[in-house]
């Protein structure tokens, strides 16, 4: 036991003297949550609208001034020819198009309701559709408004949405919990192989195996120090999360806690896995960079798993941060117990076992 | 401690990376007390020989015991009673000398005071600088630390991997100088080395290379047993004289080494003839004399035999 404190308080040292990693621990959990959720948002705003404007009626004035209050559009022109319109998008300077069509407004009168066209660009597909489907719904509103103020017969009300567990639709708040999993990776994944063979290149790793020192300990040793650097981020982050955005988990902050060290378990043995397989720093960045990339695409963190094709889908039952992440969301978002999130647990404690099983195997390999 | 009368017993060890075989059916013994050189050019198998012997490495045929344990099925026990100093300076450059020193004392269960007798020659040589992180040190100065950690522990084998590369020629003789105390103090110590002339400050030395020994004895005795008449020849344009002399039938080699050309020479070799051999040819001031072989002229002789 006393060797394991020695050993611990050696990377304490090196770790504390180390003229970066101090200062990683607690730059980058702060930088993470104040700048990342800001950017990493997929609610599409300010998009580019032009009017053909065929019909100079006191209904298209209307709805143009709808476009321009609304914060979702920003109105670039509007023109008396679809051809000037398309020219602005095609340059760039415009992502939708309106056509309100000749005489439409007599049409609401005559009953035989003439088509608006609606053209965006669709080069970025969630922009352009979601720009789309604003436009459209800006345009019924304004229908329905006419209606209501030349005849009382109302619809459209009858149907009431609620956004249960992120009532504002807030994409932030969907990505708050996953960009606690990237840092988790990051701090008790990478920097732990980096760490390992780092004593591989400085051959300092020959001189602890010539001493009655086991490997177990000598492991055991870093690894802790990175577990507790680990906790102190996520904690950082909880805090920052908290002053920045006022956004606090709505389930038990025991739960996170359990779940993320079932996850550090997890991504440190894997760490030490990739450490085993390389012998130089860079092959180590490279081993674990490509498997970060996976992670953080295929396990949820941007796009719904259920939306991937269906052996897209199998596959990512095999990736670990899959159930950190969705059980994050759930128990930050929705509040859900140990008992709901019990069958992500035990594959977090199975991964963990097969994890460190495979970091001892690979281990025995070498020599 | 171990009552066996040899401190390093290796019979037979071979050891293959890949299809090259590093170690070719090695023996030697080391007996207690004696400072044993493994002398030899880099590649040799050297380190690979180290490695096998402070338990890093198994090899794949062959015994071999330290301390009269076996180092495959005993490698625990030898950890601890092994001091192993790599070729590459392998402490942690980021914590002090001190930190280094009480680290390595207390993997082994002890404190730098308790063996601090044993250390004080070399320790209090750097102990002033103690708080300055190993990374800064100079050569000479890491070398001496990490004797010293290699040393905290009391072992009773010294395994030191080319101390002596890279440090300039007062440390280096200050170092045997050390070593040469440790042996006093009853330690038993493998020293490997490239450079030849520090063969003369071990024991016994074996001669190795291309992973076979060439020759185990006292470097006395190999010199004393140079068979063949060996001199040196110096002239205006050594590079001529060299390809001249490699013609001459009556030399069996003759190969540069500092100021002169050695040559050694075979039965009917005529030290009147080739003068004048060499001065018909145009070479000027030719220095002919016979000289004393070194263990370089030792092993050059028996890798030359080797390869007839």
């Amino acid at each position: 036991m006393s060797t394991l404190k020695v050993l611990i308080r050696k990377e304490v040292l090196q770790f504390k003297r180390n003229t970066f990693l101090p200062k990683l621990v607690v730059v980058f959990p702060v930088m993470m949550m104040l700048v990342l959720p800001w950017v990493t948002t997929m609610d599409v705003r300010h998009v580019n609208v032009s009017v053909v404007d065929n019909d100079h009626s006191t209904f298209s004035t209307r709805l143009i001034n709808r476009i321009a209050a609304n914060d979702y559009f920003t109105l670039q022109s509007v023109t008396t020819s679809f051809d000037l319109s398309m020219q602005q998008l095609e340059d760039g300077e415009v992502d939708a198009i309106l056509e309100i069509p000749k005489d439409y407004e007599k049409s609401f009168v005559t009953g035989n309701l003439k088509k608006v066209n609606v053209s965006a660009n669709s080069v970025n597909s969630i922009k352009g559709s979601l720009g789309n489907q604003y436009l459209v719904q800006t345009l019924s509103g304004a229908i329905n408004e006419m209606r209501n103020s030349n005849a009382p017969v109302k619809n459209g009300e009858l149907i009431a949405i609620q956004n249960r567990y992120n009532p504002t639709l807030e994409y932030r708040n969907f990505m708050i919990p996953g960009l606690l999993v990237m840092l988790l990776i990051i701090i008790t994944g990478f920097l732990p192989a980096l760490n390992f063979v780092g004593e591989k290149e400085a051959g300092t790793i020959e001189q602890i195996n010539v001493t009655p020192v086991s490997r177990f300990s000598f492991t055991l040793a870093k690894l802790i120090v990175y577990w507790v650097a680990g906790l102190i981020v996520l904690t950082l982050a909880l805090l920052v999360i908290w002053l920045v955005y006022g956004l606090t988990s709505v389930g038990s902050i025991l739960i996170i806690y359990v779940a993320a060290f079932l996850f550090i378990l997890v991504i440190s043995g894997f760490g030490l896995i990739a450490s085993n397989l390389s012998s130089t720093m860079q092959q180590a960045i490279f081993f674990m960079f490509f498997f970060v990339m996976v992670f953080m695409l295929m396990s949820g963190l941007f796009t719904p798993t259920e939306s991937m094709p269906k052996w897209a889908e199998y596959l990512t039952y095999i990736l670990p941060p899959r159930y950190f992440v969705s059980t994050m969301r759930a128990v930050f978002l929705k509040g859900a117990t140990l008992y709901d999130m019990r069958y992500n647990f035990y594959a977090l404690a199975v991964f963990a076992i097969v994890m460190n099983l495979g970091a001892a195997l690979t281990y025995r390999k070498q020599s | 401690m171990n009552t066996s009368t040899l401190a390093i017993k290796v019979s037979g060890i071979s050891k293959s990376y890949g299809s090259v075989k590093a170690l070719d059916n090695i023996s030697l013994d080391v007996r207690r007390g004696e400072i044993f050189g493994l002398i030899g050019p880099d590649g040799a198998g050297k380190t690979t020989l180290f490695k096998i012997l402070v338990t890093l490495l198994n090899a794949d045929s062959g015994l071999a015991q330290v301390d009269g344990l076996d180092v495959q099925k005993d490698y625990k026990k030898i950890r601890s009673r092994v001091g192993y100093m790599p070729g590459k300076f392998s402490l942690y450059p980021d914590l002090t000398i001190r930190e280094n020193m009480e680290f390595f004392a207390s993997l082994f269960g002890v404190t730098v005071e308790q063996n601090y007798d044993l250390v004080a020659p070399i320790y209090s040589q750097i102990e002033k600088f103690s708080n300055r992180r190993a990374g800064r040190l100079s050569g000479g100065m890491k070398q001496k630390l990490a004797l010293s950690c290699a040393l905290i522990h009391k072992p009773s084998v010294l395994f030191l991997d080319e101390p002596t590369t890279g440090v300039d020629a007062v440390s280096r003789s200050e170092f045997w100088d050390m070593l040469f105390n440790l042996k006093e103090q009853g330690l038993s110590i493998l020293v490997s080395t490239p450079y030849m002339d520090e063969a003369s400050r071990c024991d016994r030395i074996a001669l190795i290379n291309n992973g076979h020994v060439l020759d185990i004895d006292t470097p006395q005795n190999m010199v004393d047993n140079y068979d063949a008449p060996l001199y040196g020849v110096k002239c205006d344009n050594m590079y001529e004289m060299l390809k001249k002399l490699r013609k001459v039938e009556s030399i069996a080699n003759c190969y540069t080494t500092g100021e002169y050309h050695h040559i050694v020479a075979s039965k009917e070799f005529d030290v009147e003839r080739l003068i004048q051999d060499l001065t018909d040819n145009g070479l000027k001031n030719i220095e002919l004399k016979a000289v004393i072989p070194d263990i370089e002229d030792v092993f050059i002789k028996l890798l030359s035999n080797e390869q007839q």
